[in-house]
């Protein structure tokens, strides 16, 4: 029945609703509403489905990832992914430009140039290399307990969590001071 | 009229106080309660303007004047302020999962999300994440229904025992404990970020919890054929162990760790 009815009413309704503060008033209003302007538009019911169709083409999606409360989980599980990711990419450069110039490449070459490197330089070159390797090794291993159904629930997630972030502060600076 | 409810109020009082004090001591005195403004700002998307963009729309609230869950005060807002703001909502009591939405950056269900009474910070409320809107705060489930039909919800046994009951030993339905309370709300699905990427192919935690549901269940004979559905990239690999769905279920249900299950099963299988 309903689906057969086109109503252009939305407007009208909300203002009216909106106007009249009492629920008695409100009454009123919408049943004088319905015996004078109502306007209808006799469709068939086969016409619901491409009414339907249209609408579902002009929705939105609603936001996702801009509103969802910062959390231990994802936020982890984009760290694994962009360490992850670097650690790769960093890795495939390096072999396919040693492949390409194994001379300029060459780890005699790579040792000279870090050690006529200021300290500092070193010191966060490491830091940048090291904090990825030891949280993606660390959070790796977490994933492998939780294939294995090991601190598969909420609260072992957390604490294993928190476990990975710890050691690998302390991962970190065990690399850098290497 | 008058006289049946002063009758009824009688019935109830106890004789002895009615005896000790009059009826105008038993009253309470209505405490005035101080003005505790906060401001909710509600997502809006009308259909009939299809090229407006969606807004968040701000309505300011008496927290004192309305009820303590986020659902009074949706309900509080639809009836005194604003009729046109659309949300779903049936048991106000989170067992029919229909008001599922996401309220300060987390998904739950409003009916069981008690306001923050801080009135100097606002609260956001927003449709279910990465789901298509059919009005403000109404997502359409219409994929997630059909990923739950598309694991046969249902015991499959054609060896069913006729004419007494199907009987389970209790450590057989232990194993369906903390499964078989979901109630469908789409909270973990749509908080799962594989789901949002990939909710085409991939299934999301609610559908493959209850996969797992009826795969654990000693009574069904269809376990093989089920995990054979479930044997390829997309329906469940997609799921990378992120933990959103077990962090913002609310009835307090795992489905990671059932996912986890079903891969582990498949691995051994």
């Amino acid at each position: 029945m309903n689906s057969s009815r086109a109503l252009g009413l939305g407007p009208v309704f909300r203002q009216a609703a909106v106007a009249s503060r009492t629920s008695r008033d409100r009454r009123l209003t919408y049943t004088s509403l319905f015996d004078r302007n109502i306007q209808t538009q006799s469709l068939p019911p086969s016409a619901a489905e491409k009414i339907l169709n249209e609408q579902r083409l002009k929705r939105p999606s609603s936001p996702h990832f801009t509103i969802y409360q910062p959390q231990l989980t994802w936020l982890g599980s984009i760290a694994n992914r962009i360490t992850g990711a670097g650690l790769s990419t960093l890795m495939y450069a390096y072999f396919i430009a040693y492949l390409a110039a194994p001379e300029t490449f060459a780890s005699a070459n790579v040792i000279e140039l870090v050690g006529s490197m200021p300290d500092i330089v070193k010191y966060a070159g490491k830091t940048i290399l090291a904090a990825p390797f030891a949280f993606h090794s660390l959070n790796g291993l977490r994933h492998l307990s939780w294939d294995l159904t090991k601190f598969i629930t909420l609260k072992g997630a957390y604490s294993s969590g928190y476990a990975v972030l710890g050691a690998t502060a302390i991962g970190t600076v065990a690399l850098v001071l290497m | 009229m008058q006289s049946l409810v002063a009758r009824s109020a009688l019935k109830r009082t106890p004789a002895v106080r009615t005896f000790a004090s009059s009826a105008a001591r038993l009253q309470a005195t209505p405490s005035e309660k101080p003005v505790l403004n906060k401001e909710f700002k509600i997502y809006r998307w009308n259909p009939d303007t299809p090229a407006e963009k969606p807004t968040l729309q701000s309505y300011t609230l008496d927290l004192n004047q309305c009820g303590p869950m986020v659902l009074d005060a949706l309900i509080k807002i639809k009836n005194e302020m604003d009729p046109t703001l659309t949300f779903r909502r049936s048991c106000r009591e989170g067992i029919c999962g229909s008001c599922a939405m996401n309220i300060n950056g987390q998904n739950t269900l409003a009916c069981l999300c008690r306001i923050d009474r801080n009135p100097s910070k606002d609260s956001k409320i927003y449709p279910l994440p990465h789901m298509y809107i059919v009005k403000d705060l109404v997502p359409d489930l219409t994929l997630f229904y059909k990923q739950y039909k598309s694991i046969e919800p249902y015991l499959k046994n054609d060896n069913v025992p006729e004419g007494r009951e199907f009987l389970q030993s209790v450590e057989d339905r232990k194993k369906l404990d903390g499964m078989y309370e979901c109630i469908l709300c789409a909270c973990c699905s749509t908080s799962c970020p594989s789901y949002w990427w990939n909710q085409d192919e991939y299934l999301g935690p609610a559908t493959l919890m209850a996969a797992y549901r009826w795969m654990a269940d000693s009574r069904d004979a269809y376990k093989a054929q089920r995990m054979e559905r479930l044997q390829n990239e997309m329906s469940l690999y997609r799921c990378h162990t992120i933990f959103n769905c077990a962090r913002t279920c609310p009835k307090g249900l795992n489905p990671a760790q059932a996912i986890a299950k079903i891969k582990l099963e498949l691995a051994a299988d």
